[in-house]
Parts: C-alpha cells; structure tokens; sequence
C-alpha cells in the first residue's frame, strides 16, 4: 500500500525478460480479460437504462390520451377515466416540498460556507447533512407519519409534502455550500471593504455569484423527490377522486398510485399506472438533464 | 491568507478592534439567526427522526425484549412478532446486491476512466448516471414486468433443473415456485440501483489520482490489468470501501423497488430464488393497516433499520471524507 512506489516487485520481474512475444501470455489475457469485461459492464448499464426506457414507452404510450390529463383516476373495475387529479396531486406535494425545503436548504448552506466554516459544530452538520442525503426515505415518512399525522388524526398533504422537503433539504444544502465555496474570497472582501455588512455581501455577492449552482441544487432536489414514493404511503397516502383544498385526507398522487395501479388486477389500472410512470421518468430524467446543463453554463462563465 | 482575512471581513465584532461599529445591525443579526436555525432544524431532523422512530418501537422491544431480534413468528392473530425473518431478508438482498454491484461498478469505472474514447466519455458517463436518477418505483415495475419473467424463464427454471437433489446447492438454488421473484431478484433490482452511485464515485476517486502515476507504470510497459490492479486500486481502496459502503447503506433501505420484486413472504427459506421480505418491504406493505401491537413492531423493524443503516453510512462517510483530506 505504500503510496510513493507505484510499481510493486512483481512488474519488475514480469516486464524484464521480453523474449518472442512482446507480452507474456499469462498478462495479455488478464489485460483482455479487464478490458472485455468492463466494457461489458458499460454496455450492460446502458442497456438496462435503454430496457426501462423502452417499456415505459411501449406500454405508456398505450394509456395516452387526452382523458388522461382531465378526468380523475377511475373506480376499480371501470373503464376510461385518467390520472388528472394524480397529477395536480403530485404538483402541490412536490410544490411544498420544494417551497419548505429551499429556504431551509439554501440558509443552511449558507451557515455552513459563510458562518461556520470550519467551527466544530458546522463539521457534525456537514457530516450528518451527508448522511440525512442517503438515509431510507421509508424511514421519514414514519418520522412524518409520528409527527404529523398521528397529531393532526388524518393522513394530509401537508404531511406529505413535509415528508419530500425533509428529503430535499440535504441535497440543497449541499449543492449551496460547495457552490458557495467555489466564490472566490477576495469578492467577499471587496464587499466587506465597501462597509457592507455580512448579511448584504452574502445576499449580494456570493448568492448572486453562486446563483447557477444553487439553482442546480434545488432542480436536482425537485428531480430526487418527485418520484418519492416510500415516504408519502404513510403520509399523502392517495385517494380515487378530487381533493379538498385544505388538502386534509388522502391527496392522490402519481407515485403511489403508481404503486398500487401497477400491482392490481384491473387491467384499466395498470394501463394508467404505466402512462404515469411513463410521465414521471421523463419529467425526472428531463429534470436531471436541465440541472447538467445547468451547472455547465455556470462552469463555463 | 484569504481564510484569515475572510473571517476578519465576516466576523467583524467578534475579532476588530473594539472601536470598529459593526455596520448591519439588527437586520444582519437576524440573518445570520436565520442560517444558524437553519442549520440546526438539519441535526434535528435526524434527531427527530430517530426519537419519533424509538419511541414508536419502545413498545415492542419491551413486550419481546431481545427475543425480538431471533424470533420469525409474525402473527397478527396472536400478536407475536419477531424481526428475524425480515433482517435476514435485508441482508441476504444487500449482500447480494453488492456481490453482483461491486464488480460492475468498478468495471464501469475503469472503462470510464481508462478504456473509453474521449468522445463517448461524456454521454457513457451521463447515462450512467441517468440511471441513478430513475426512481426507484420505476425499477420495480421493471423488475417486475420484463426482468422477472426473462429471470424465471432463462435462470431459475433450467437452474433448479440442474440442482435439484443435489446437496446444499440443491436447496440454495432450488425454485419451489419458479415465479421470477425472490430475494435474488430483489439482489439483482438492488445491485442495479446502487451500481450509478458507486460508479460515479469510484470514478471521480480514480480521476483523483495523480497522472504521472499512471504514466510512469504505462511506461515501464505495464499493461492496463497491471496499472489498474498495483497502481490505482491500492491508491483508491480506501475510498472505494467507503464508496461500497455507501451502495450498502443505499440497498439496505430501499424500498419500493424491493416491495415489489420479493414476494413479501414471512417465511425463512435456504434458498434465494424463494421469496422473502425485508425491512422496508414489510412495513411498506403493512403499516397502513397496522393498529396496536403490529404498529409497534413495524416501528421497532425501523429502528433496527435505523441503527443498521446509519452505522453502515458514518464508516462509509468516514472512509470517503479521510481520503479527500489526505
């Protein structure tokens, strides 16, 4: 393991002798053999991306129409009908989650660049920021579902949506720090020098400095939670018809409708439930894409 | 230099001379209150979710007590639970997962960073990590509709031909029911989902490594196995470890994708092509018709879920932060 000296004894020995061959066999093969196999593994990557794109399209494709985006989803059994109220469902859930999440985020990543630096207490955020990103989301919604729908006594689109932003949050918080840490001090000084204060030479300065990047974070955060569908089962739950306003009760939405259009017998169900999943992936996977370019344009300037 | 003049600039009361006015006033301290609680509210999440997940479970572990964790009953009827069957069934897909994973990852990683032509490295690498950005309901529709069919057709009805009677393999590859679920699918759903993560962290460790390392191997004529396996794995490993672990972290608590491709059964079978059920599965499946006792235990599988989890992602973290820093 010693760092300093790349070629272990063995290279030595085997890279000496060269007689007929210019490779020995014994490493000719074990090169082939490298190269074959993670090219293969590429290919298999790209060919499972390109097999799930494909089946969305075949079988989503199907269920389009224009009844989709106006009627709401149907009662078990029946015909037609369309997924108008999951979807609006899913706008407001992921709405609130995104609209709890940015300023939480966006502060928080500002704290950690700009306040704490490198004091103790902006290391065990930082750290624990890090692991709040990978925790299992099943596991806030029963946070949630403890802390909201147990007090409030019925499942509602709040709790959902607070459900997503807990989600969110980390990864805005993030994508703010390290775009905060790439402003550069010394723009920070100048602004200091002018006898600004702290507060206006980061909202001035470094946020307009790092805008690009911290929209990055927040399009990446809207990518990440509009497919959530573990956290809000216990939380948004769904619902086959309209929603009241005050967004009390089961909100529908696509991704649990997803889940339990797909695994039920109707075959009218799982017809909807593929044109959703369809829907869903390309708005992500569009999400994804607009975040790169994003973040490309930034680095380019 | 600029870090000690940055936080003259920021902090100014704290460390001017006294007779330097901190300009802003209340609405800078307010500011400055508000990224503070912010980034508090961050810890209390996490705080909060453990407490709220403890005290939910709290109930069960003191009517099972540790028997909780060896028991497989799971009886709704006579209120008898026990995490056994579905911590088996975590780890039996996690450690599948990361099996088949890890050899993909990092071959995908060095075909990335070694093997790849420079013009396709950016679209190969970006659908790479498209793939990560798929969610994970989609994966088990997938993993449901067009994998498992193909996997109980071409995998596990020839396989358990071939085994059946034999010893060990006999019963560790044996299909009852040769359905295409089962904890092997459910690996196999996994290992998918945390190969973009893994790769794309491999990557960027390896893309950290010094050029002149590589070169001087190349040019002593080391082919590519050689300076990949005695130049840039034992430079990388550590981080490597830790980038696995993070797969780890991730296939331990997925769910949706699970939920569907594992059959939910309570049952412990010695083989993998039988269905089972994790964790997370289970309480997906069951907690919204839960009530009493059953509430309790789910809640009690979330926080072992919990404590799992989180010491696989602080030595995960650990591992990936200590090799940035060196």
């Amino acid at each position: 393991m010693d760092a300093r000296n790349p070629m272990p004894a063995t290279i030595e020995r085997e890279a000496a002798p060269v007689t007929g061959s210019r490779v020995r066999p014994g490493r000719r093969v074990a090169d082939r053999v490298l190269v074959v196999s993670s090219t293969l593994a590429t290919a298999l990557g790209i060919v499972v991306l390109g097999s799930i794109l494909l089946m969305l399209i075949v079988e989503g494709v199907k269920g389009f129409s224009p009844a989709l985006f106006t009627e709401p989803t149907p009662g078990p059994g029946s015909e037609g009908g369309g997924i108008a109220n999951a979807i609006l469902g899913s706008l407001i859930l992921t709405s609130i989650g995104i609209v709890i999440a940015t300023p939480i985020g966006v502060m928080a990543g500002t704290y950690l660049a700009e306040y704490g630096r490198n004091s103790k207490l902006a290391d065990l955020i930082r750290f624990l920021n890090d692991i709040l990103l990978s925790a299992p989301s099943i596991l806030i919604g029963l946070f949630v579902y403890t802390l909201m729908v147990r007090t409030m006594g019925s499942y509602s689109g709040w709790a959902g949506g607070v459900a997503l932003a807990i989600i969110a949050t980390p990864v805005i918080v993030r994508t703010t720090e390290d775009m905060l840490r790439l402003v550069p001090g010394p723009l920070r000084e100048a602004g200091a020098a002018l006898g600004a204060p702290p507060s206006v030479v980061i909202k001035s300065i470094t946020w307009r400095a790092a805008s690009a990047g911290i929209v990055t974070g927040i399009i990446l955060a809207l990518a990440r939670i509009a497919g959530e569908t573990a956290p809000l089962l216990f939380t948004a739950l769904n619902n086959n018809s309209w929603f009241s306003p005050n967004l009390m009760g089961g909100i529908p939405n696509l991704p649990v409708m997803i889940y339990q259009f797909a695994l039920s017998p109707y075959p009218n169900w799982q017809q909807l439930a593929w044109a959703g999943a369809l829907l869903i992936t390309i708005t992500i996977l569009a999400l994804s894409i607009v975040a790169r370019f994003v973040i490309k344009s930034e680095r380019a300037r | 230099m600029a870090a000690l003049t940055e936080q003259i600039a920021l902090t100014g009361a704290a460390s001017g001379s006294p007779a330097r006015k901190t300009p802003g006033g209340i609405g800078d301290q307010l500011f400055r209150l508000a990224a503070y609680a912010s980034a508090i509210l961050v810890l209390l999440f996490l705080a909060g979710i453990l407490a709220s997940i403890a005290y939910g479970g709290w109930p069960a572990f003191r009517e099972f007590g540790f028997g909780f964790l060896t028991s497989s009953a799971w009886n709704i009827g006579q209120e008898q639970y026990g995490a056994f069957v579905a911590i088996m069934g975590t780890l039996a897909s996690a450690a599948l997962a990361l099996v088949i994973g890890v050899p993909i990852s990092l071959g995908i990683a060095v075909y990335l960073t070694q093997l790849c032509p420079g013009w396709a490295r950016k679209p190969v690498a970006m659908t790479i990590e498209l793939l990560a950005s798929v969610p994970s309901i989609i994966y088990g529709m997938w993993g449901l509709f067009i994998f498992a069919p193909l996997f109980a057709r071409f995998v596990q009805v020839p396989v358990s031909n071939v085994v059946e009677g034999l010893p060990i393999v006999g019963t560790l590859l044996y299909a009852r029911v040769p359905s295409g679920v089962g904890v092997l699918t459910a690996g196999i759903i996994l290992a998918i989902m945390i190969v973009p993560f893994v790769a794309s962290i491999t990557r960027d460790m390896l893309d950290q490594i010094p050029t002149v390392l590589r070169e001087s191997a190349y040019g002593i004529g080391c082919t590519t196995w050689e300076v990949v396996r005695h130049v840039l794995v034992p430079q990388a490993s550590v981080s490597i470890i830790g980038a696995i672990m993070l797969g780890l972290g991730r296939a331990l608590g997925e769910t949706m994708a699970v939920t569907f491709v594992i059959g939910n059964a309570n049952r412990l079978s010695a083989s993998i092509f039988d269905p089972g059920s994790t964790i997370a599965s289970r309480i997906a499946n069951e907690f919204n018709e839960a009530d009493g006792m059953q509430l309790h235990a789910l809640m009690a599988l979330g926080c072992i879920l919990f404590i799992v989890t989180f010491i696989v992602l602080i030595i995960a973290r650990l591992l990936v932060r200590r090799v940035k820093v060196a």
